[in-house]
């Protein structure tokens, strides 16, 4: 059981690294605190996998520490970290049957055998695989043979904490579901630290109680599933959490209005003070789909929109809308009227956040 | 897709028919008619029956050269496998180093077979060549056409450099076929260096080395150009292999009928032999399927 901390962390696979894009990861402090159920979200490249190899010992920081419980682990290989991790695509001793496979890690190290019976026997029976432990790894299905991966992390009763790389790719869709939920359950049971890499914010958002969201080598964002979707920090969050993601404007403040495009925007005082207040020129307001009230017909304070196309996706809509020369989407449920031609548009001032430089600028609405 | 079933579509075998007749089939059983009569020239001959082949069996010289055959293969394998699974383990994995490597590990199996015998015939004389000069300074009496155990480690060494870079080039091949993923979680499960090679890499290289054995045993028990020319096969007869013996009565003694039953004799044994190989390791795997 451990504490995890990232102290000015900071990885690159080059010689010479010469600016921040040559790093795989980016200067970072991070604390998984023990006993949580953490996932590590992001798009393919962005350090989610180096990071995971950092912490598990696979990999040696470039600088910066690493340390388990204020212990700096930095120069232990991974067997002296007590770490697990599974692997995206299940990794299985071929020749072995279930049971000694479940059994290896703890034979390695010499444990008596009534002992690893005991724990094999435990883990078997969480993971339900205890009709299998007789028959040979090698003939198991894909998702039989990543709960034996992760059966291997969980015999262990010294393990610190349990790394996932992505441990569902293979899985078909309806047993990730069933796979899911038992991790929640393992989870709950041994109250076992567990960071979870993931590109799917599906996936992250129901394993996780908090998600850090990975971006270019940093971590842009760490908060729970509902953080991330009403206050993303970065624009890069906004975008990448939601389905669709957040809306982003280009913005200007010019004589006390608030321009997008050739657009003026009906946005309240708070909003237009913190524009101006501004100094870079990087200025985006972001509302989210979900946010975006939508009339058919004028409305008091509505900015008119061109409708280009709508998009039915059963209980809900997406309609893509054009405002001052700048694309929007906007969700509409079911039993709303879907426009077309033209649409008035209201964002609400509590729903808008206001990026400078991508990173959210809090807003005093008074 | 609908599946169309047209039986005419045999005789689109029929070409390959041809061709395996012409090459395989018809000059075998040329073989077979041999084995099974006198044939004194084009008008006169006498049907035997198996007396050809109980005489090839009975032939206490022929006894010893098949059990010298199995002696030598077998020995070269015993060497040869484990030699060839190390060479792989310790062979460079990237880098101009594992270029470099495999290009030397190559070079014994791109020399002909009489070239390698000639290559050791000069290298163990006792004035000339290195190995034999240096033993005899040393102060041990090397000589290959008098001492037939001197004449038969030089023949297993020089199979063995000859052909070990068989097997270490196969069991490179597959270990490098072994994902990163494997050594990784084997690192986290704390597995030791042999654990690793005997759950992981082992199980990986089966493949191979069925492979690489069935070649090697195949190859071996048919040697022929490297043994005659550095011995032929002597001193005596303690290395003479049956593909020299056949060879001697065949075109030597124009023994042509003893010689057919001798070919098939041959070749029946080399074909059981594998056979054999083969279902035993293909049912080791299938009791692994198994869960026995």
């Amino acid at each position: 059981m451990a504490e995890i901390t990232l102290k000015s962390l900071a990885h690159t696979y080059l010689a010479n690294p010469q600016s921040p894009q040559d790093y795989a990861i980016r200067e970072m402090n991070h604390v998984w605190q023990q006993g949580g159920a953490y996932a590590l979200l992001g798009p393919s490249g962005c350090g989610k996998s180096t990071l995971l190899n950092i912490i598990s010992g696979l990999l040696e920081p470039s600088s910066g520490e690493v340390l388990f419980d204020g212990e700096v682990v930095n120069e232990l290989p991974p067997e002296a970290r007590n770490i697990a991790q599974v692997f995206q695509f299940p990794v299985i001793y071929d020749t072995m049957t279930v049971y000694d496979n479940l059994a290896f890690p703890l034979r390695n190290v010499k444990t008596p055998e009534a002992r690893v019976h005991e724990r094999v026997m435990e883990v078997a029976d969480v993971l339900e695989l205890t009709s299998q432990l007789k028959r040979r790894a090698k003939n198991l299905t894909a998702d039989e043979k990543q709960k034996v991966s992760m059966g291997r992390g969980l015999v262990r009763d010294d393990v610190s904490a349990i790394l996932f790389d992505e441990p569902l790719t293979v899985i078909d869709p309806q047993l990730k579901w069933t796979l899911r939920r038992k991790l929640k359950e393992i989870h709950q049971r041994f109250q076992i630290t567990m960071v979870y890499v993931t590109h799917d914010q599906l996936e992250a958002s129901t394993f996780a109680d908090k998600i850090a969201v990975m971006y270019e080598g940093q971590v842009v964002q760490f908060g729970t599933p509902r953080e991330l979707f009403e206050t993303p920090n970065h624009t890069f969050v906004g975008y990448f959490i939601g389905s669709p993601g957040m809306n982003f404007l280009d913005v200007f403040a010019r004589d006390g209005v608030v321009w997008a495009g050739d657009t003026a925007l009906t946005v309240g005082q708070g909003v237009r003070d913190a524009i101006e207040k501004a100094t870079s020129s990087n200025i985006k307001l972001g509302i989210r789909p979900e946010f975006i009230e939508v009339h058919t017909d004028p409305v008091e304070g509505g900015m008119s929109a061109q409708v280009d196309h709508a998009q039915d996706l059963g209980t809900y809509s997406i309609v893509y809308l054009t405002l001052g020369g700048l694309s929007l989407k906007a969700r509409i449920e079911e039993d709303q009227m879907t426009p077309t031609g033209k649409a008035w548009l209201r964002f609400p001032d509590e729903r808008l956040g206001l990026y400078v430089d991508e990173y959210r600028v809090e807003i005093d609405h008074e | 897709m609908n599946k169309v079933y047209n039986n005419r579509a045999w005789w689109l075998i029929l070409p390959m028919l041809l061709l395996v007749a012409f090459s395989a089939v018809i000059p075998l059983m040329t073989v077979v008619n041999y084995s099974v009569q006198d044939v004194f020239d084009a008008n006169t001959r006498f049907f035997t029956g198996t007396e050809w082949f109980k005489e090839m069996l009975n032939d206490p010289a022929l006894q010893a050269a098949v059990l010298r055959q199995f002696a030598f293969s077998l020995t070269i394998l015993a060497i040869e496998v484990p030699l060839g699974i190390g060479i792989a383990l310790i062979m460079p994995k990237k880098g101009w180093q594992a270029s470099a490597a495999l290009i030397l590990v190559t070079m014994p199996l791109l020399i002909p077979w009489n070239v390698v015998g000639s290559i050791w015939q000069i290298f163990t004389r006792g004035d000339i060549g290195l190995m034999g000069w240096s033993l005899r300074e040393l102060g041990y009496g090397y000589n290959i056409t008098s001492n037939p155990v001197d004449a038969w480690a030089t023949i297993i060494l020089m199979d063995v450099w000859h052909w070990t870079s068989l097997i270490a080039l196969l069991c490179y091949s597959g270990l490098r076929s072994i994902p990163d993923a494997y050594y990784q979680a084997a690192r986290i499960d704390r597995a030791s260096k042999w654990a690793v090679f005997r759950y992981i890499q082992l199980p990986k290289l089966t493949n191979v080395l069925v492979i690489g054995v069935l070649l090697r045993f195949m190859h071996s028990f048919m040697i022929y150009a490297e043994p005659f020319v550095l011995t032929g096969g002597g001193p005596g007869s303690s290395t003479t292999f049956l593909s020299q013996s056949l060879t001697t009565m065949a075109i030597g003694q124009q023994d042509l009928g003893p010689s057919a039953a001798f070919s098939l004799i041959y070749f029946l044994i080399i074909l059981l032999v594998t056979w054999v190989f083969y279902t035993a390791i293909m049912n080791m795997q299938k009791d692994n399927n198994k869960g026995a």
